[in-house]
């Protein structure tokens, strides 16, 4: 018999050795830094600490010498204002840091605690320059418990991981509990499915816990396909340790001993992390046989996926582990009866798994403290479009629109990136398979059942915010182009019905729409809702379906008017010429191609609306900017 | 009635009995809900949506993929279902080719039935055409994308029946299409011909391959003496497409009817079924003397035999050498008609009418200068000829079989039944050896439509273990139990298209399994009502030895009666990457398609550094092969004959240290 895995002698070991650092550079290396160039930034620090004398290690060392260390972080989520460098224990923010900033933050910062003023994050309205995060508005509002570390510790340190506590949770599972108290202990948390659906997962362990099997298997769902939604990501890139101890106590909860990261391939930062993550947990025993030196064992697959959006449905996904084409199957029979390879099986996405720890270190009660009653907890959500502050951000449900959007967000912005305080229109939220929320929609707190009750869902936690400008018909095609495009072509509701609809939306923008346009349209929709195969079907119309509920008025100038408000369908505006402005030089005559324009030389031209085939050729040709893309 | 097995359709209650799923349920209580990609034969795949019903509490579901419960309330035809029934088929409707009345299917059209049936009169959506064209480079079959409705069923049903799975779906969303591996077409791909797809396809998106109108031209040409010989399974379904009940055998009509098409002789396959009987018994006593390549198989099968061919050429040897009975009626067609009625062998002209699509193919296996068949149709083509004749077949004047390759016994026609030819060979067998005959019991147990059946059957105190197999996915199975030393036999039936012929694919279209079911039954009756049931008791075909072919296995015989078989495997051995040598361990990692996706280029890349760099190249010989058909688990690995499925390289690492240490 193996003798149990000391936690505590890595902790011990790696806090004694962190003793003699003086300061810490944390870079943020997310994938949005890096794109920033954080690895030059990095580069830089190593090689102009190493010309001035200045002692950098990039590893904790084992000699009892003082020295700085320089690491790499998940995303710290303030993407927009990248690369991101923090320098602790003062915890000095630096924003937008080019390489050229990296001698002066070593001889001001690293040598003497002292920040340098003009890289630190001004806030928007009142310009004040903030010295840490905590400073931030942006942060300052959040609740960051599942990105806590994310941003913070090196996700490429086991120890770093331990020496926080990391996999206590896990060896608690192992040691002290029974399958069913951990299922119990998750149920009694309230923790709900982050993937889009909600469903209970302590009932879903359950479920698979009864089933008797010889084999079971635990899936982590980091599939994550909604455009512009990248919180699984920064997890997995940030705190890799999180999502696989989650998965160690899933495992544990319903008896398997065989997992998967099913991951897509266009994540090549996270399925890096996560399988060094997987590595060195199964060199250190965590993983493997005879986890934490106990008789239990689990392994963990990292599989790659091609990125298909329909792969992130759970059968469509155990459907392409299995090495078939991702499609998905009816349910039931649901996953927890037979799943991978005929086997009970639970998949849990990635935020979920990572909420796992948290709970049973600390606790049902304690997880409940933060929430609301049917939605306890907190979620992540990717904050993207109109808006001052983008990025990643994490709030305890029952947060309201407005402090997402006015606080942490910052406010709306206009198109041209300045704050503009009357600018909101509407939310997208829950990406493709959810729904857009208007201005009434700003104080309701946000839970998974608030958000179902006015037909839109959280989804997977993409929020993109809209100003004045938007053209709401445009957004919806926009979805359903995505949902047409990445429809896995199965059921005939989803793969036909989707097409059409586009094809509808596209009459719309187009000026082709009748009278019965619309209420097609919204017949169509309900089948679809109704009649499609998998969730990723029944939500498509979606998207529209809260357009035509919220943006009637809109959509309806389209088609009853051929008008588009926000002037964004190109095809209903009429080019007008600005008399005032206009000098008669003829040249828009010359490049319209159906002779729509005429007009005497050095007098105003005018266009002929009967000729004019809208293609815009016209305000492209006028120098002095004297024909309007029209009303 | 036990009230606590019931549930309630529409408020009437119901008894659940052995019904898989909710659909049979309701389509037991005489609710027949449309569905284009339920088949029960088949995997549940739920992609129609047409079944859908509204179930009390759980809401709209498909009905084919629920478990029926005690106490469940199911409403099948609310307003809301009648609505997304018809938006469905309007959705389907307008990317459909709607050239419905120039259409093959126009008849039998599952889309154009269950469009009428639903009422939908007009389609309120675009037209949307991909104009994907036509693929007619298959001897066997046509395929139209154009009229595909992806509802998978030929996708199903050449993975799950015959195992093979050359078609399969290619890219997303509304640019979805069915397409043959690699996307070619699918005369160049590993296609059996068997035509299960298009027997489950419910347009004419995969249809038998027409040849009516090379065979009209024949019959117009003066210069031409035109033959016909009848498969036995096509007697009991002809009938279907004239109002006949399923399964009627039809035989008089059938012959007067293509007499009046312009056929100068009627013959009967079965005539070549009993000789068949035969040669393929004196083929298997010989074996069974000397002990070599046993079991026999069969070789009737096209299917099977082309099957054989490309991924099972090991038991080349174990096929009968004989040739159909389709070839072997050819054959004697060709060498004995010029005399008798005194035409030049290139005018006669031989054409059979098959309840199967692979005959298509068969005829075209030899290249000699005559062939034993120039033109195969379908019981589907005969049926439009005799309609475009505008013959009122019901009316017309029964007639008989042209002598002499029109008399049979009912050994003969029974092999259009899975277990027929294993059933003939045996009643053959007991009248020739001394001793006990077999019992009708036995051979009783070779029937049905059971997919595998084993039996050891005593003839005359001689034990024969026999198996009957049809499916290919079957064959495969029993195949690798034979060669895993799991199981064996003396002599094996198979045939590609599950129960035989009467379920082949160039039977008139149906859906309904009953009816391949009574068609098979109509051929054991028709069996009952013949004189003789053993084939060497058939006086033809003893004139026929005593006057041409001497005894069964002569040398004449073998020149007209039997073939021979070639591998046509696509990659045997493997491109070697460390040099081969008698001694040395063999490392063959699998670079097919699949494999490689999953990382099996690395593992030979790692593989080959790791026997170089250890310095093993003395003792291991690494190559790499193509698919080693085991797809799913890939990648895959076979070192020494044993495959690793979900190889990784610390798997082969550990597998050669254990090969080293022994």
């Amino acid at each position: 018999m193996n003798s149990l895995l000391d936690l505590n002698a890595i902790k011990t070991d790696y806090q004694n050795r962190a003793k003699n650092v003086t300061r810490r550079i944390i870079i943020c290396a997310g994938t949005g830094c890096m794109a920033s160039g954080a690895l030059k930034i990095s580069n830089e620090f190593k090689r102009i600490s190493t010309l001035m004398g200045v002692q950098v290690e990039t590893e904790l060392k084992k000699e009892e010498t003082s020295y700085n260390l320089l690491t790499g972080s998940g995303c710290q989520g303030f993407c927009q204002m990248g690369p991101l460098v923090t320098i602790e224990p003062e915890g000095i923010f630096y924003v937008k840091v080019k390489p050229e900033d990296v001698s002066e933050i070593i001889t001001e910062t690293v040598l003497s605690g002292k920040p340098v003023e003009r890289l630190l994050y001004k806030g928007n309205i009142s310009g004040k320059s903030c010295k840490t995060q905590h400073d931030i508005n942006f942060y300052k509002k959040q609740t960051r418990k599942i990105l806590a570390d994310c941003g913070n510790i090196n996700p490429e340190d086991i120890e770093e991981y331990i020496s926080r506590g990391g996999y206590e949770a896990a060896k608690k599972a192992v040691t002290e509990m029974n399958s069913i108290d951990i299922c119990q202990e998750i149920l009694n948390s309230g923790l709900r499915g982050r993937g889009g659906g909600g469903f209970p997962t302590g009932r879903k362990w359950l479920l698979a816990q009864k089933e008797i099997n010889d084999k079971k298997y635990v899936i982590c769902n980091a599939d994550e396909g909604d455009p512009g939604a990248f919180m699984d990501r920064s997890v997995m890139e940030g705190n890799p340790h999180s999502v696989i101890e989650g998965m160690i106590i899933a495992a544990l909860g319903i008896g398997a001993d065989e997992g998967y990261v099913y991951v897509r391939l266009e994540y090549p930062l996270a399925v890096k992390r996560i399988k060094k993550a997987v590595e060195e947990a199964t060199k250190l025993g965590i993983l493997g046989d005879n986890i934490f030196g106990t008789d239990k064992s689990f392994m963990i697959h990292v599989m790659e996926g091609a990125g298909a959006f329909v792969c992130g449905e759970e059968t469509a996904l155990m459907a392409s582990i299995e090495g078939k084409r991702g499609m998905p199957n009816p349910k039931p029979p649901f996953p927890a009866q037979s799943g991978l390879f005929g086997k009970p099986t639970i998949i849990n996405n990635v935020e979920t798994l990572a909420s796992v720890p948290g709970i049973i270190k600390n606790g049902a009660l304690e997880y409940r403290s933060i929430g609301t009653k049917e939605s306890p907890g907190t979620k992540t959500f990717a904050l993207t479009g109109h808006v001052v502050n983008t990025g990643l951000i994490e709030v305890p449900f029952g947060t309201t629109l407005r402090e997402i959007i006015f606080d942490i967000g910052g406010g709306v912005t206009d198109d041209e990136g300045n704050l503009d305080p009357d600018g909101f229109k509407a939310v997208q939220i829950g990406g493709p398979s959810g729904g857009c929320l208007t201005a009434q929609h700003l104080d309701l707190p946000l839970s998974f059942d608030s958000l179902t009750s006015i037909g839109a869902m959280i989804g997977s936690g993409g929020l993109v915010v809209m100003n004045k400008n938007t053209c709401m018909v445009q957004v919806a095609k926009f979805f359903m182009q995505f949902t047409q495009n990445e429809s896995c072509g199965k059921c005939v509701p989803c793969r036909e019905g989707t097409k059409q609809m586009l094809a509808l939306l596209e009459d719309i923008t187009e000026g082709k729409a009748d009278e019965h346009t619309l209420e097609i349209l919204y017949n169509l929709g309900l089948a679809i809702k109704k009649a499609s195969l998998c969730g990723l079907g029944k939500t498509a119309p979606n998207p529209v379906l809260s357009l035509l509920g919220y943006f009637r008025e809109e959509i309806e100038t389209h088609v009853m008017q051929q008008r588009c408000p926000a002037k964004k369908c190109k095809s209903l505006l009429t080019p007008v010429v600005i008399e005032e402005k206009c000098k008669g030089c003829g040249l828009c005559i010359k490049k319209c191609p159906v002779g729509a324009i005429s007009g005497e030389k050095k007098q105003p031209h005018y266009i002929n609306e009967a000729l004019c085939i809208k293609c815009g050729a016209c305000i492209e040709a006028c120098r002095l900017d004297a024909i309007s893309e029209g009303v | 009635m036990n009230s606590e097995n019931n549930l309630y359709i529409n408020g009437r209650e119901i008894a659940i009995e052995s019904e898989k799923n909710l659909l049979e349920v309701i389509r037991k209580a005489n609710i027949d809900l449309p569905t284009f990609c339920y088949h029960s034969e088949l995997s549940v795949y739920g992609a129609c949506r047409l079944c859908l019903v509204d179930v009390e509490g759980r809401g709209i579901n498909s009905s084919c993929s629920m478990k029926p419960e005690p106490g469940m309330k199911i409403k099948t035809h609310t307003k809301e279902l009648r609505d997304i029934r018809k938006i469905n088929i309007e959705l389907l409707l307008a990317s459909h080719k709607r050239e419905c009345t120039s259409c093959v299917k126009s008849d039998s059209c599952k889309l154009l039935e269950i469009a009428s049936k639903l009422g939908v009169e007009d389609v309120r959506f675009k037209k949307s055409l991909m104009n994907k064209g036509i693929d007619s480079s298959s001897p066997a079959l046509i395929r139209d994308m154009d009229k595909c409705i992806l509802c998978g069923d030929c996708v199903r049903a050449c993975d799950e029946i015959q195992g093979i799975g050359v078609l399969d779906f290619a890219n997303r969303g509304s640019g979805a299409v069915v397409v043959p591996s690699f996307g070619k077409p699918l005369g160049e791909v590993e296609c059996v011909d068997c035509g299960q797809c298009a027997r489950v396809c419910p347009t004419a998106a995969i249809t038998p391959k027409s040849d009516t109108q090379e065979v009209w031209n024949v019959l117009d040409d003066p210069q031409k003496y035109v033959v016909i010989q009848v498969a036995p399974a096509v007697r009991v379904s002809l009938g279907e497409l004239f109002g006949y009940k399923d399964g009627e055998n039809v035989t008089g009509q059938m012959i007067s009817a293509l007499k009046h098409l312009g056929f100068k002789k009627v013959f009967d396959t079965s005539f070549g079924a009993d000789l068949t009987v035969l040669e393929e018994a004196n083929e298997f006593l010989g074996r069974i003397e000397s002990g070599e390549n046993l079991p026999l198989i069969t070789s009737c099968c096209p299917a099977w035999v082309k099957y054989a061919e490309q991924y099972q050429p090991e038991f080349l040897g174990n096929i009968s050498s004989c040739k159909s009975p389709q070839g072997m009626v050819g054959a004697l067609i060709k060498n004995t008609l010029p005399e008798k009625v005194n035409v030049d062998k290139k005018n006669i002209v031989s054409v059979s009418i098959m309840p199967c699509t692979a005959k298509k193919f068969e005829i075209t296996r030899n290249s000699a200068e005559f062939k034993d068949v120039d033109y195969v149709l379908t019981v589907q083509e005969l049926g439009r000829m005799i309609k475009e004749a505008g013959l009122v077949f019901g009316e017309l004047e029964p007639e008989s079989f042209d002598m002499p390759f029109g008399f049979k016994t009912g050994a003969g026609i029974i092999f259009g039944n899975s277990g027929g030819v294993a059933e003939a060979v045996v009643r053959h067998l007991s009248s020739n050896l001394n001793g006990q005959d077999a019992t009708v019991s036995d051979v009783i147990e070779l029937r049905g439509s059971n997919g595998i059946k084993r039996k050891r059957i005593t003839v005359k105190e001689r034990q024969f273990n026999i198996a009957v197999v049809s499916g290919l996915k079957n064959a495969k199975e029993l195949l690798n139990k034979i060669k895993s030393g799991e199981e064996s036999y003396d002599f094996i039936e198979v045939m590609a298209c599950p129960s035989g012929c009467a379920g082949g694919a160039g039977q008139p279209v149906t859906h309904n399994s009953e009816t391949v079911a009574k068609r098979g039954r109509g051929l054991y009756e028709t069996d009952k009502m013949l004189q003789l049931h053993n084939a060497h008791e058939n006086p033809l075909i003893k004139e026929v030895y005593e006057s041409f072919l001497e005894t069964p296995g002569s040398k004449i015989a073998h020149e007209l009666l039997h073939t021979h078989y070639k591998s046509r495997k696509r990659f045997e051995g493997g491109i070697s990457l460390i040099q081969s040598g008698e001694e040395k361990k063999k490392i063959s990692v699998c670079v097919g398609t699949s494999c490689f996706v999953k990382g099996s280029q690395k593992l030979l890349n790692r593989v080959v550094r790791h026997i170089s760099v250890e310095g093993l190249s003395d003792e291991f010989e690494v190559s790499a092969t193509f698919c080693a058909e085991n797809c799913d688990k890939g990648p895959t690995v076979v070192v020494e004959g044993e495959i690793i499925n979900h190889c990784s390289f610390e798997d082969l690492k550990k597998k050669i240290d254990t090969f080293r240490s022994e």
